[in-house]
């Protein structure tokens, strides 16, 4: 790890200023992601910002009646928040779903957004990475590809994104706050992460020096008909292969409304508007979700190694609307662990 | 003639040279524990290093195999990412600080009578974040427990053990508290 300097910030002012006033800084917020990159000499920052005392821990209601989640809010406070459990148990149930308990005690919520990456090749300093050093190449392309993008690739970079969180995130439509040096904006979720394009160095869509304050996520939980299915190589502590949040209004057994986003198979978390559309209106049933299926993995290009995702995508996709049709959600406080696969 | 490729050159002198270190006082097992620290010394080095606590182990360094957990206000977190200077002032708990000799916690006699272990190099980061599962109440039958304790490798394969060990623990705090489960005191 290269040496670095470290102020602890108190307020979103002084944390704005002080990463400002030096050169090749960062923030830290939990640091699960961040330390363990700068201990691989990924991330080589000469000075951090620790965001760790500013007052930025709460869940709350918004007075538009949704939730406002802090964004150093650990991922554990806020996957067994009383409010999010109640309202948005597709969010408690993906969290969980993600890395380990002492990890979800660390990890916070705007990190998890921000997390990079576990391409073979974007932590191996040995070999080219567009997204670590741009312009030397993509290892994974032609490489050993089996955990890397099926959909929104480019011939510059197939990483994908590896967070569960932000797949739930993606479906509810949350918004991101931010503060930076001209202020604040929200950023619609989807308009957040970024595909990798020409500049794969680039994850999302902030800009320097911009401080995620909160995630803000509207009324409409889905509270009644929702999965978070995540199919991975072990049961436990793995990140996805394929991951599906689906979430349903059902009026009978016609769908009212849907949202379908994807983890495991693109460089931002995938939702996909054109399954949704086909799904609205039409009755809940397992022909209907294979024409959802296919749109999703409508334009799918595998690498080699994936190409078996595109089938596992389409089949998750299917049951995952399946478990959220006949599921009748009540809350339990084992649901969310007995629901997982 | 060949030559090596250097992708990044070395720095100019020691990194200790260049950043100096602090005064950081840290409360671990009851005590403040003042100590000069470069900032990129992790939580996990402090302990060892620096307060030779060494119970809590180094075991992969990068928050993956659970050697390292220790609870911080009764949490259960990855010592090896946590950088020492910011958990100034959070109230620290390790291995060391479970139980004594004399008196064991519970979770280290269960581990003793269920034969919860065989090298034991993961054993104080098991019963630490077995400490903190019991905290959080979330786990109650075995398949909770297994899966809560995921964050956390027993090389030597002793799970069996280990969720037999835990187990006991929990199911006796729920008799004990009349089937509610609550937080044991550390």
């Amino acid at each position: 790890m290269n040496s670095f300097t470290l102020t602890q910030a108190t307020a979103i002012d002084e944390a704005l200023r002080d990463k400002a006033s030096h050169d090749n800084s960062a923030y830290l917020g939990g640091g699960t992601n961040l330390i363990d990159l700068m201990k691989e000499n990924v991330a080589r920052p000469t000075h951090l910002t620790s965001l760790h005392k500013l007052p930025l821990s709460q869940i709350e209601r918004a007075p538009d009646g949704g939730l406002r989640l802090g964004a150093l809010a650990t991922n554990a406070e806020t996957a067994y928040h009383p409010e999010v459990e109640k309202h948005y148990p597709l969010l408690s149930q993906t969290i969980l779903a993600g890395a380990t308990p002492q990890l979800r005690n660390m990890a916070t919520n705007g990190g998890n957004l921000m997390q990079r990456t576990r391409c073979y090749y974007f932590y191996d300093l040995a070999t080219p990475c567009n997204k670590r050093e741009p312009g030397t190449g993509c290892s994974a392309i032609g490489g050993y590809n089996r955990i890397h993008a099926i959909l929104g690739a480019s011939e510059q970079c197939i990483a994908t994104h590896p967070s569960d969180m932000c797949v739930a995130l993606a479906a509810l439509e949350a918004v991101v706050q931010v503060s930076g040096p001209d202020g604040e904006r929200r950023i619609k979720f989807e308009d957040f992460h970024r595909l990798p394009g020409e500049r794969p160095e680039l994850d999302n869509t902030l800009q320097p020096g911009e401080l995620i304050t909160a995630v803000d996520l509207p009324e409409k939980g889905f509270a009644k008909h929702f999965t978070y299915l995540k199919l991975r190589d072990r049961t436990s502590y793995a990140f996805a292969a394929v991951s599906v949040a689906a979430a349903l209004e059902l009026d009978g057994n016609t769908i009212r409304e849907a949202r379908l986003a994807l983890g495991g198979v693109a460089h931002k978390p995938w939702r996909s508007k054109e399954a949704e559309a086909l799904l609205v209106g039409r009755p809940a049933t397992v022909e209907t979700f294979r024409q959802a299926a296919d749109q999703v993995v409508n334009g799918a290009v595998g690498q080699g190694s994936n190409d078996f995702k595109i089938e596992l995508a389409r089949r998750a996709v299917v049951r995952a609307l399946k478990q959220a049709t006949e599921m009748n959600y009540e809350l339990d406080e084992n649901a969310f662990l007995n629901s997982n696969p | 003639m060949h030559t090596t490729p250097v992708l990044q050159k070395p720095l100019d002198s020691s990194p200790a040279a260049i950043v100096p270190t602090q005064a950081v006082t840290l409360h671990v097992n009851g005590e403040d524990h003042t100590l000069q620290l470069a900032p990129w010394t992790s939580l996990l080095d402090a302990l060892r290093e620096y307060l030779d606590l060494t119970g809590t182990k180094k075991g992969c360094d990068h928050g993956q195999c659970g050697a390292c957990t220790v609870l911080v206000n009764g949490k259960r977190i990855n010592s090896c990412l946590a950088l020492a200077t910011v958990y100034q002032g959070s109230d620290i708990q390790t291995i060391e600080g479970l139980g004594t000799e004399e008196e064991l916690n519970p979770l280290q006699q269960a581990f003793i009578d269920h034969d919860a272990f065989q090298c034991g190099y993961c054993t104080p980061g098991q019963i630490c974040s077995a400490q903190g599962l019991i905290n959080e109440g979330r786990a109650k039958t075995v398949d909770e427990v297994r899966e809560l304790m995921s964050g956390n490798l027993c090389r030597c394969g002793a799970y069996t053990n280990i969720l037999s060990a835990v187990m006991e623990v929990i199911d006796r705090q729920a008799v004990v508290n009349n089937g509610t489960l609550t937080t044991i005191p550390a």
